[in-house]
């Protein structure tokens, strides 16, 4: 590993850069880092308090309280109606299931691929994948009309003799999501193992004995880290089929209705493509706000970050798209009625706005963004773009469930869906709740794996190749 | 699953609408509501596509001023007996009933995802969004044989099952089989044409039978395989 020692003199500089720009390359003490780290997650400051005092409020009143309204006096005070069974609700389900799969690209997909740069975010977004996880399981319970009676849905042995439907595709939404939430739960759990003995033993008061409990009596033995990592190369490999089965069973929702505009087979690829536009997207608004409001993560997390998920917001936005052209414009071409209707309806009739807004967000602005790599590494050019393709992706899901369900094979029972006050309290009470849970997370676990951290440093190194320096990575596995 | 207390043999009821005969009146609208206690909704309900007909009458508008014409089709679930319904219940509340072919909606069970209404091409499922109340005196008119439902759940046209099962029973007792017309469900019996007819068609000699061997038969999205039990007579007036 070379360092300033090891170069000649008039390579320092050239050393510097790359020290300033590669979080890899700029190597400091794992116990410096571990300060660091802690330093962010106690930082319960005075703002802090007063941000979640608010996001609580507002998440207690906007999402529990319009919920507890709309289950005591009916489904009636959401906007949906004949023919537009499912509206807001579904649609907020569907993103929320997209968001979730940020966390299981960046920690699983791009740890298989040993894509270096992932190692100081990882766990950040297996938080978000977590908590978008939590809040789109509310969904399927609040979009019922009798609520109370959702373990039906449970298989489990009763009286009746009755099993659910496993028919019906929201039985394998159950089992899927569900299956989801276990899995990337404890795929968020065990690289946090680690870093929770590390600050049980820097930890005093309550919070030494909440990490003594949830560290497992982790004493970091060449054993247990031995089994520490086979343990997550399994689950990394095994979380992301399902992973693509979530989405491509909630996608199926649609797919295999009658409905045109939902009956397609593209619908899987397609959702999954969709999730991860706004997985990765998601990914970059978070990190910005991680790296604005908490202490010390400009070190961990850098410009090249950002970059470098800009580049795969670029890719992924035209694998979308793709997806998408084959999805709409081949229906278009093949000339049935209602298709050609519903497809003038999205795009010139009274939804053509929402249509727009969606081609505009994922498609026109990114493509016209993300090329130039000076935008692309300016943390708040991500931040905009992530929300931008967010705004996108949710119009998206808006015209697909409410669209397609507004135009039918019967032009009398055609209708137009407006989305209630109730409904669209409810579906921003739950960014209020993500946004509440991740703070509440950010100063109770640590946030950047430091290990992981270590481990990249360890296997980054500077090579002098001619007049220049090139950092490498040698392979771990 | 035989109703009552009994076996009854197979039956597969079958409506047949003559669309010639239909003059859009919507006493067959009117009849269904009050037989099947159907919650009336409210004009601003009505107009925001919340009414809780379970028949209703399709309106087309053929030809260009003056020459303009009103059709009507009247439309109920068509107790398929390919339901695409039936599959995407995830608790079992929408099933199909094999002794006489119908789609059972079974209100007790329903916890509401509306999954079903979405599936129907025919859109005819509604949905009970609120708790809706008689005020009185219209509560006189509730029918004591038809459950009245509450909020969070689907219902549709039954063919009017509970008198169906009546003239079982009554045939049962008296020792023979349900007699050809016996049976007339709210609809069919309002009807002041008789555009609606309503039979078993495992009787060879039912009326029903009669009427579905004419030309002008057809059936509502029949290219979707949903097998419907209504067959509509075109009529040479128009389009349909």
């Amino acid at each position: 590993m070379h360092s300033k020692t090891t170069l000649p003199a008039e390579l320092h500089g050239q050393v510097e850069e790359l020290r300033k720009e590669h979080l890899l390359i700029d190597v400091r003490p794992r116990e410096e880092m571990n300060r660091m780290v802690l330093e962010a997650m106690e930082d319960t400051s005075r703002e802090w308090k007063w941000a979640m005092a608010f996001l609580g409020l507002v998440t207690v009143v906007t999402l529990f309280g319009a919920w507890a309204y709309l289950m005591s006096t009916g489904m009636g005070l959401a906007g949906i109606r004949r023919p537009i069974f499912w509206g807001l609700f579904i649609v907020s389900f569907v993103f929320w299931i997209g968001i979730s799969h940020a966390g299981t690209f960046v920690s699983a997909i791009l740890r298989v691929f040993k894509a270096e740069f992932r190692r100081p975010f990882t766990r950040a977004a297996e938080l978000m994948t977590t908590f978008a996880l939590m809040g789109a399981g509310l969904y399927p319970l609040i979009h019922l009309g009798r609520t109370w009676r959702f373990y039906w849905m449970v298989p489990y042995p009763n009286q009746r003799w009755l099993w659910p439907n496993f028919r019906s595709p929201l039985v394998w939404d159950f089992f899927a999501i569900n299956t989801y939430l276990i899995g990337s739960t404890l795929y968020l759990y065990l690289p946090l193992i680690p870093d929770l003995a590390m600050a049980r033993d820097k930890s005093t008061g309550w919070r030494k004995k909440l990490y003594t409990i949830l560290s497992l009596g982790w004493r970091g033995t060449e054993e247990e880290w031995r089994h520490l990592t086979k343990a997550i190369q399994i689950f990394a490999w095994a979380i992301i089929p399902v992973m693509f089965s979530v989405h491509t069973i909630v996608s199926w929702d649609f797919a295999v209705a009658m409905k045109l505009g939902w009956h397609s087979t593209i619908f899987g690829p397609y959702f999954i493509t969709g999730a991860i536009l706004s997985g990765i997207a998601a990914v970059g608004s978070v990190l910005y706000l991680v790296r604005t409001t908490m202490k010390n993560m400009t070190y961990f997390i850098r410009p090249e970050h950002f970059d470098t998920l800009g580049k795969l917001l670029l890719i992924i936005s035209m694998g979308w798209t793709y997806f998408f052209f084959n999805e709409f414009i081949l229906e278009w071409y093949g000339g049935e009625h209602t298709v050609k209707e519903i497809i003038r309806f999205y795009t010139r009739g009274d939804i053509a706005p929402v249509w727009w807004l969606m081609v505009i967000c994922n498609i026109f602005i990114p493509w016209a963004v993300l090329w130039n790599r000076n935008w692309r590494r300016k943390p708040w050019v991500m931040f905009l773009m992530g929300l931008i393709v967010n705004v996108g992706m949710y119009a998206e899901r808006y015209v697909i469930v409410t669209g397609a369900l507004s135009r039918n094979r019967i032009p009398f029972d055609w209708g137009w869906y407006q989305p209630s006050l109730v409904e669209i309290s409810i579906a921003f009470g739950t960014f209020t709740l993500f946004l509440f849970m991740y703070g509440m997370a950010s100063r109770l676990i640590p946030l950047i794996p430091v290990w992981e951290v270590e481990e990249g440093h360890h296997a980054h190194s500077l090579r002098k190749v001619g007049k220049t320096v090139v950092p490498s990575v040698a392979d771990l596995e | 699953m035989a109703g009552g207390n009994g076996q009854h043999e197979h039956t597969k009821w079958v409506m047949v609408i003559d669309l010639d005969r239909c003059t859009g009146c919507n006493a067959c609208v009117t009849a269904c509501a009050m037989e099947n206690n159907v919650a009336f909704t409210g004009e601003k309900e009505n107009a925001y596509g919340r009414g809780m007909h379970w028949i209703r009458l399709v309106r087309y508008w053929e030809g260009e001023y003056p020459e303009v014409q009103m059709r009507a089709m009247p439309m109920m679930c068509q107790q398929c007996s390919n339901a695409p319904c039936e599959p995407v219940c995830p608790v079992f509340a929408t099933l199909h009933s094999e002794a006489e072919e119908l789609n059972i909606q079974v209100y007790n069970r329903c916890i509401g995802t509306r999954y079903c209404a979405n599936n129907c091409p025919y859109i005819a499922r509604t949905f009970n969004w609120f708790d809706y109340e008689w005020p009185e005196p219209m509560h006189y008119y509730l029918n004591p044989d038809v459950t009245v439902r509450r909020r969070g759940i689907m219902e549709k046209c039954t063919f009017c099952i509970q008198r169906i099962r009546r003239a079982q029973e009554e045939a049962r007792l008296e020792g023979r089989p349900v007699r050809d017309g016996e049976v007339q469900p709210a609809c069919a019996q309002a009807c002041p044409t008789d555009a609606i007819v309503f039979g078993n068609w495992q009787d060879p000699e039912s009326e029903v039978r009669k009427l579905a061997q004419s030309q002008r038969g057809f059936k509502v999205l029949e290219e979707l395989g949903t097998e419907p039990k209504v067959i509509y007579l075109s009529s040479p007036r128009g389009e349909f």
